[in-house]
């Protein structure tokens, strides 16, 4: 399956963990109807973390950083991101939001607005940003996922790699302090993928903090600090990439594994 | 057993392009593909055929005999006896030259024609920053026609030269607008409703500048108390706007007649008729019928209980009951309801009626258009940090719409059509109220083919018109592929 090559240099000198807490997550439990999709989740990521989180579909991965920015709602347990917890109150709720970012599966752009309209929207509206300033920020950004010459075209004249890079700008337009991947290169097409992760890559050595759901497992090994492997709702273990693949301890990670890097 | 061959032929040169056979292009292929591409097909062509020359030769005569310029019925009767014939039929159309006026304006004033006719025209302006705002060359030909329209209409409506003039000055001041900024007529789009009333109904100008000051009233409210959210800002604003119609409006009224008297002519509503009436009833529908549409359909997916409830009931309820039986609620039932003496004006009754009813299918055509929407663009706005307003507004609703499109403008076809049910409840509709009085003339009894079919071709140009509207919007809306 996944195993698209990283062969860039990666440049390791701003990807520094801190000791400061970026997500606290204790005891959280999600039901979808008497589904019990999350168990007993206790997760602490620091500023600077690069989590890639892995499993066999249905295991509860996606599920798990949609509810770190209240896509999905937890019944049960603490999610505390940026000192702020999430529960039904609105205003915590648009906090977070407003300091997560998020890429999806299938990039989610507005398909109504040009690129430029889609990076300047939220900056515009959420952050009361002046049009303006929205603008070159958002040049700033598509120039660094390497699309500026995109930004007066639709959605739908662009590629699927060329999308999901605008979503990343998207994302970064806010300013964010966390960002989340939701199987961002499953959608694409394999000489795609490696666009796309070459622009996380490039966020990463920025030092930003990201929690990835992806089955890139080069990716994971080129840039994670820390692989968490989840099944059946709950995290069966987690480790330095190194360790991770190479001397899993679970029963459960090894099939895994040899499931998906096995040829 | 790898043996390797080489190809034993390759062609160095691109081939030129050939034409394509003559069965392939033209005239040719078209009729083989189309009206002859089996037997069957041939059999229907031929069958289609006979049936469209037995039409058109029976009909044809009819159109050919016709009549421009009579004073009766018989009168025709006798010019096409005399031209064709014994035997012969034809149109009387003089019919709709004599009568054009009745059609067109019912029993409104015939001194006061204009004063309708400058409505039907300043609503085009007043749409123009909506409807036309992107294209130049379309906003400009529609606007310079209707302006041309008004400038010839005027005098022949019997409107003396300086006021024709002033027309043409504030005419040519909006195109200038409508050509450099066009979103500069928005203030001619904010002022409409409360002018086409004035306009139509004639009367003191306080009422509909007074009635109009309740929106104002209400947007202030809605501004100042923004920042406490969505429901209490809304709460704010309908009560004061209701405060204002039913208590503060009254004596400010009064006081302002008495010390700055400003009023035309008045107009009674059963003075209107025709396509005046058809026209007031449905322009008021459409764009009162939008707004509630899409706020019954948002609230129909809402998450709360009681305002979901509430639209599905509404929506159902309505969309369950026939057009008729509402206006007859609206013309009799409502009378027993209100306190006696109140005098609520019977068009405005209907208007409401009207539009409730064209909401609640609107509500429906949104509500497809808002399940059209895949489940990540509400996620992505969330995601982005916009709230339930902002996201509907700026992601979801012009998304929605532009899906909804179709069915919204077969909704404001239907509705104008059924504008003529109000000859059920005694108004003057164009094809059954207005044909039924013109056939009562001793002169023009008996003429029952064209009031119908002059009714029916005005009644298809708006509807095409609104048709050909929409198909141009749905392309100017295409963001997929250009």
């Amino acid at each position: 399956m996944a195993e698209t090559q990283i062969e860039r240099q990666i440049d390791r000198s701003h990807m520094t963990v801190t000791d400061e807490v970026a997500i606290q997550i204790t005891a959280m439990n999600k039901w979808f109807g008497t589904f019990h999709v999350l168990r007993d989740i206790n997760l602490t990521v620091n500023r600077g973390e690069r989590i890639v989180i892995a499993g066999p579909s249905g295991s509860g991965k996606s599920t798990l950083i949609r509810c770190i920015n209240r896509l999905e709602e937890h019944q049960s347990g603490q999610i505390i991101v940026d000192g702020t917890e999430l529960t039904s109150d609105l205003k915590n709720i648009d906090k977070v939001r407003s300091e997560v970012g998020m890429v999806f599966q299938h990039f989610n752009l507005f398909p109504h607005l040009t690129i430029l309209e889609n990076l300047t929207l939220a900056p515009i509206w959420v952050r009361k940003e002046p049009k303006k300033e929205a603008d070159e920020t958002a040049m700033y950004y598509l120039e660094k996922v390497k699309i500026p010459e995109q930004a007066h075209k639709y959605p739908g004249q662009l590629s699927g790699g060329q999308q999901q890079r605008v979503a990343i700008a998207r994302s970064l337009c806010m300013k964010p302090r966390i960002m989340l991947f939701d199987e961002p290169t499953s959608a694409l097409d394999p000489e795609m993928i490696k666009e796309v992760l070459d622009t996380m890559i490039g966020l990463a050595e920025d030092g930003m903090t990201m929690l990835v759901v992806t089955h890139e497992m080069g990716f994971a090994q080129a840039v994670a600090n820390r692989v968490i492997f989840m099944d059946q709702g709950q995290i069966v273990e987690q480790n330095e990439p190194y360790a991770f693949f190479n001397n899993p301890q679970s029963e459960r990670t090894k099939l895994f594994l040899s499931q998906i890097l096995g040829h | 057993m790898s043996e390797h061959r080489t190809a034993a032929y390759v062609r160095t040169e691109i081939l030129p392009e050939m034409a394509p056979p003559v069965s392939e292009i033209g005239v040719i292929r078209w009729l083989r593909e189309n009206l002859f591409s089996g037997p069957l097909n041939t059999l229907l062509t031929l069958a289609g055929a006979f049936v469209l020359y037995l039409l058109i030769s029976e009909s044809f005569p009819w159109f050919r005999n016709s009549v421009w310029f009579a004073s009766s019925v018989g009168e025709c009767r006798d010019i096409i006896t005399a031209r064709w014939g014994e035997g012969a039929t034809g149109a009387c159309w003089a019919i709709i030259r004599d009568r054009w006026n009745m059609f067109m304006f019912g029993f409104y004033p015939r001194e006061l024609y204009w004063r309708p006719t400058l409505a039907l025209g300043l609503l085009l302006f007043a749409a123009a920053p909506v409807l036309f705002s992107e294209s130049r060359r379309i906003r400009m030909a529609v606007l310079g026609v209707m302006a041309v329209f008004l400038v010839l209409a005027f005098p022949a409506l019997g409107v003396g030269t300086p006021a024709t003039g002033l027309l043409l000055l504030a005419l040519g001041a909006m195109l200038v607008l409508a050509w450099s900024r066009p979103w500069a007529l928005l203030w001619l789009t904010g002022i409409y409703p409360g002018l086409a009333v004035w306009m139509l109904w004639g009367g003191s100008v306080w009422g509909p500048v007074l009635a109009m000051a309740g929106f104002v009233l209400g947007w202030a409210a809605f501004t100042a108390t923004r920042s406490r959210g969505a429901i209490i800002s809304v709460g704010a604003a309908v009560a004061l706007a209701l405060a204002w119609w039913f208590f503060a409006m009254g004596p400010v009224m009064q006081m302002l007649e008495t010390y700055l008297p400003f009023a035309i002519e008045a107009v009674r509503s059963d003075k209107f008729g025709g396509f005046v009436l058809a026209l007031t009833i449905g322009v008021a529908g459409i764009v009162l019928s939008l707004p509630m549409g899409v706020v019954l359909a948002l609230a129909r997916q809402s998450d709360m209980l009681l305002v979901k409830s509430l639209a599905v009931g509404f929506i159902e309820f309505i969309r369950g009951v026939p057009l008729i039986s509402l206006l007859f609620v609206a013309s009799l039932l409502l009378n027993y309801f209100l306190p006696p003496g109140t005098n609520f004006d019977i068009i405005l009754r209907v208007i409401i009626m009207v539009t409730l009813f064209a909401a609640a299918y609107i509500a429906e055509v949104v509500r497809g258009g808002l399940a059209a929407l895949p489940r990540g663009q509400y996620e992505a706005a969330d995601s982005l940090g916009l709230d339930y307003w902002k996201a509907q507004r700026l992601i979801i609703l012009p998304q929605a719409l532009k899906i909804s499109i179709p069915g919204i403008v077969s909704t404001f076809i239907g509705m104008f059509k059924d504008t003529t049910l109000v000859v059920f409840v005694g108004l003057l509709d164009p094809l059954k109220g207005i044909t039924d009085s013109v056939r009562a003339s001793f002169e023009w009894k008996g003429a029952y083919w064209e009031p119908y079919i002059f009714v029916g071709c005005i009644f298809f140009i708006f509807n095409f018109a609104m048709s050909r509207y929409s198909m141009y919007l749905e392309r100017r809306l295409k963001r997929d592929h250009h």
